[in-house]
């Protein structure tokens, strides 16, 4: 069961496509990531799954029917530029953004007190925004965002300018939601990041979806058989039929890549067993930052839209 | 349910808890009886020297010509005193020596002094003699009753100006017509500028602060914009009521502090009449100056004029605030408005030079164009209004002011949505009419 469809949606501005006939699928519950090099599109889907924009044809659908706006009370989005009203209390500006959001006040005034209590931050709520330093704002702007209890959450870079100890308290926070039902959209250049929480990506580049699954999948279609093995000294492995080596590193470690993929691992292992006395055998799948890098290219000029 | 309530709430308290807000708001009245009321304060306060002048007249035929004042006295010696002597009796303010007949020589009266003496002084010397020396020469005449013959030929003119009118012909002034549509004019055009700017900042503001891309994921910009618009523009009748209950309270207490009645009887008086205004035809008055003033006012139809003020002023907010908000939505920072402000800077400036001339000859071409045009309507048309408009001129202009506000704020709309995301770009003309036609 997906949460949010968005079939074959086209946005097209006066000068460039932002949009190009993407589908992105994301299933119930999950946290998935939305990738991307900057100006490729991204931010023009969350906005259309936002409202904000609308879609020049295609169709988004939420819980398995069409999306109206009023579904973006049910929708909690951080944008990647954040900001507040500088000249607010802390507390006012919680409350109006959550009112906007459909809560009543004293729902807005409980929740407010709980989230503040969470982060040990009480104190702020008299507070003006512009006394704060940035950190503390981005933790705001994060209760702002979750304090409706939306059923779809959408970060975008959500752990910029946070330091580290703040963006592992911000993780466990996405993953709390996570456990209590909430469906995460995450769009990040960040790819251990990626790697570490997300369930499933889409790449997008140049308008275009161009790459879509679940991470294990992907890093497994985008292996390059290449195997780390680490042997006993003064035996190193020499190239035969169904292996060449690569490197070595040091005088035990040494990465080969298996000649055609149909042998399977056993045999490879078999054939180093005569030349070696294997201590270690380990297959190297890519990382999300090497299959990022090589689907987008090196030579992607970035565009102005952000 | 419509979040519009919600934000104008929010925006109207933050703006109205604003310190710059409460200090403009109760400082500028404040500020204006001051500055109206420093004359009178100097007045009181500024209680002048006695001055000593010593009259030297060698002839003999002046005395007690001049008057003294609350500021001069004057002494009269017959024998001459010598200038030596003048420049060694530092006592006396000034000398006035006289030292032949003046209707015969107008030139033997001179003033010496040690310091140099003030013009009032001179004016105050120059008027007693001239006037002394007036009556001296009509006396020489020897004409009978000739000062009531001069008298009599002064004719002081009163016009009185009636204009026809559906209710009864009334009593009119040109004067205070004009003053009451140049004031209402000039109401409308600083508020219109003022708040229109305000709107300005504040969506600009919005913009750079990046505030506004998670105000859009909340409510409809459209929403947005109008909650603003709306706001602001409450704020601003919030200011101008806080305006007036002040000025009107400060200057009764100031009136009464001082002692001089600015307002006080006056004010109560002109309330009292005003209210049975329709039929006071003849008002057994104080005096007949009062009972003028009392007509001219009866004459003035003050309910219309304060409808129109205020829906005219309505009407002209939505469709400046509008077009305010947009700009501020296109633009990036404070330097990128001017191309878009000059344009309606201009409009605004040219309407209020109509209005002005519209004073003079308010029936002609081009007030009454423009005062049908939405742009310069609210601020020309409150210059004709006192001189009498035909009420389907007033209710067509309302039509076409209030029609083009929904068309601009609709416009706006489109191009704010827009706006507000686009960052890093300077906008053209070309760009804005682009957004327009942007499918939502």
């Amino acid at each position: 069961m997906y949460y949010l469809e968005a079939n074959n949606i086209v946005k097209q501005y006066a000068s460039h496509k932002a949009l190009d006939d993407v589908t992105v699928h994301v299933p119930e519950n999950c946290i998935y990531g939305l990738l991307g090099p900057n100006g490729a599109g991204k931010t023009t889907l969350i906005r259309i799954i936002n409202h904000i924009t609308g879609p020049d044809s295609g169709e988004v659908f939420i819980n398995g029917r069409l999306s109206v706006p009023s579904d973006v009370d049910n929708i909690g989005y951080l944008p990647e530029e954040r900001g507040l009203y500088k000249k607010m209390k802390v507390g006012e500006q919680l409350m109006y953004l959550a009112r906007l959001k459909g809560l009543s006040r004293i729902d807005a005034q409980t929740r407010i007190r709980q989230w503040l209590q969470k982060f040990e931050i009480t104190d702020w709520e008299k507070k003006k925004v512009e006394e704060l330093s940035k950190g503390m704002q981005q933790k705001i702007q994060f209760i702002a965002t979750v304090i409706h209890r939306p059923r779809l959450l959408i970060f975008d870079e959500p752990f910029s300018g946070f330091d580290p100890v703040n963006a592992n308290l911000l993780k466990n926070e996405i993953l709390e939601l996570r456990k209590e039902g909430a469906t995460i959209i995450f769009s990040t250049h960040n790819m251990s990041s990626v790697e570490e929480i997300c369930d499933e990506i889409t790449l997008i580049n140049r308008s275009h979806a161009v790459l879509q699954g679940k991470i294990g999948e992907i890093r497994e279609s985008h292996k390059k058989h290449l195997f780390k093995i680490a042997f006993t000294q003064g035996t190193p492995p020499a190239d035969t039929d169904l292996y060449n080596v690569v490197d070595t590193i040091g005088e035990t470690t040494a990465i080969v890549r298996k000649r055609d993929k149909s042998v399977t691992n056993n045999e490879l292992i078999s054939a180093l067993m005569q030349q070696c006395e294997l201590t270690m055998f380990e297959e190297i799948l890519p990382s999300m930052n090497e299959i990022f890098i090589d689907t987008v290219g090196e030579n992607n000029n970035p565009d102005m839209l952000s | 349910m419509s979040k519009i309530p919600l934000i104008i709430e929010s925006e109207y308290k933050s703006r109205v808890q604003k310190k710059s807000f409460i200090i403009m708001t109760i400082l500028s009245p404040i500020l204006l009886v001051l500055i109206c009321c420093i004359p009178i304060f100097i007045e009181v306060f500024n209680t002048p020297d006695m001055r000593n002048v010593t009259v030297v007249d060698q002839t003999g035929l002046y005395r007690n010509v001049f008057e003294n004042t609350d500021e001069y006295t004057f002494t009269y010696l017959d024998t001459p005193a010598s200038t030596e002597q003048m420049r060694e009796d530092a006592e006396p303010y000034a000398y006035i020596v006289i030292t032949g007949n003046l209707l015969d020589n107008p030139s033997d009266m001179a003033i010496y002094s040690h310091k140099q003496t003030t013009t009032g002084f001179e004016a105050h010397v120059r008027n007693c003699m001239e006037e002394y020396l007036r009556e001296q020469k009509l006396a020489s005449f020897d004409i009978p009753n000739l000062q009531e013959i001069i008298d009599e030929s002064n004719i002081k003119l009163n016009i009185t100006s009636i204009r026809f009118d559906e209710e009864g012909d009334t009593q009119t002034s040109a004067d205070f017509a004009t003053f009451v549509g140049m004031a209402s004019t000039l109401i409308i055009y600083i508020f219109l500028f003022m708040y229109g700017g305000m709107v300005m900042t504040s969506v600009m503001q919005e913009k750079t602060n990046r505030i506004v891309e998670v105000m859009v994921s909340s409510v409809k910009p459209f929403d947005l914009m109008l909650g603003k618009i709306i706001s602001v523009g409450l704020v601003g009748l919030t200011q101008i009521a806080i305006w007036v209950l002040l000025i009107f309270g400060l200057m009764v207490g100031v009136g009464a502090i001082v002692g001089i009645p600015l307002l006080t009887s006056e004010s109560a008086s002109i309330a009292q009449s005003l209210n049975t205004a329709g039929a006071m035809a003849t008002t057994p008055a104080v005096n007949p100056e009062m009972a003028e003033i009392m007509q001219t006012l009866s004459g003035i139809n003050f309910t219309q004029i304060i409808i129109s003020l205020v829906l005219y002023f309505i009407g002209g907010y939505i469709l400046y605030a509008s077009l305010f908000a947009a700009i501020g939505s296109a633009v990036d920072n404070d330097s990128d408005t001017n191309q878009f402000m000059v344009p309606v800077t201009i409009i605004i400036l040219f309407a209020f030079y109509v209005g002005i001339f519209s004073a003079e000859n308010p029936d002609g071409g081009m007030a009454w164009w423009c005062s049908m045009i939405p742009f310069t309507s609210p601020i020309v048309m409150m210059v004709r209004i006192p001189f009498g408009v035909g009420l389907w001129e007033i209710i067509l202009s309302l039509v076409i002011l209030y029609g083009s506000a929904i068309g601009m704020t609709w416009v706006a709309g489109r191009i704010y949505r827009v706006g507000i995301l686009m960052y890093g770009k300077k906008v053209s003309y070309k760009e804005l009419f682009k957004w327009i036609k942007y499918k939502a």
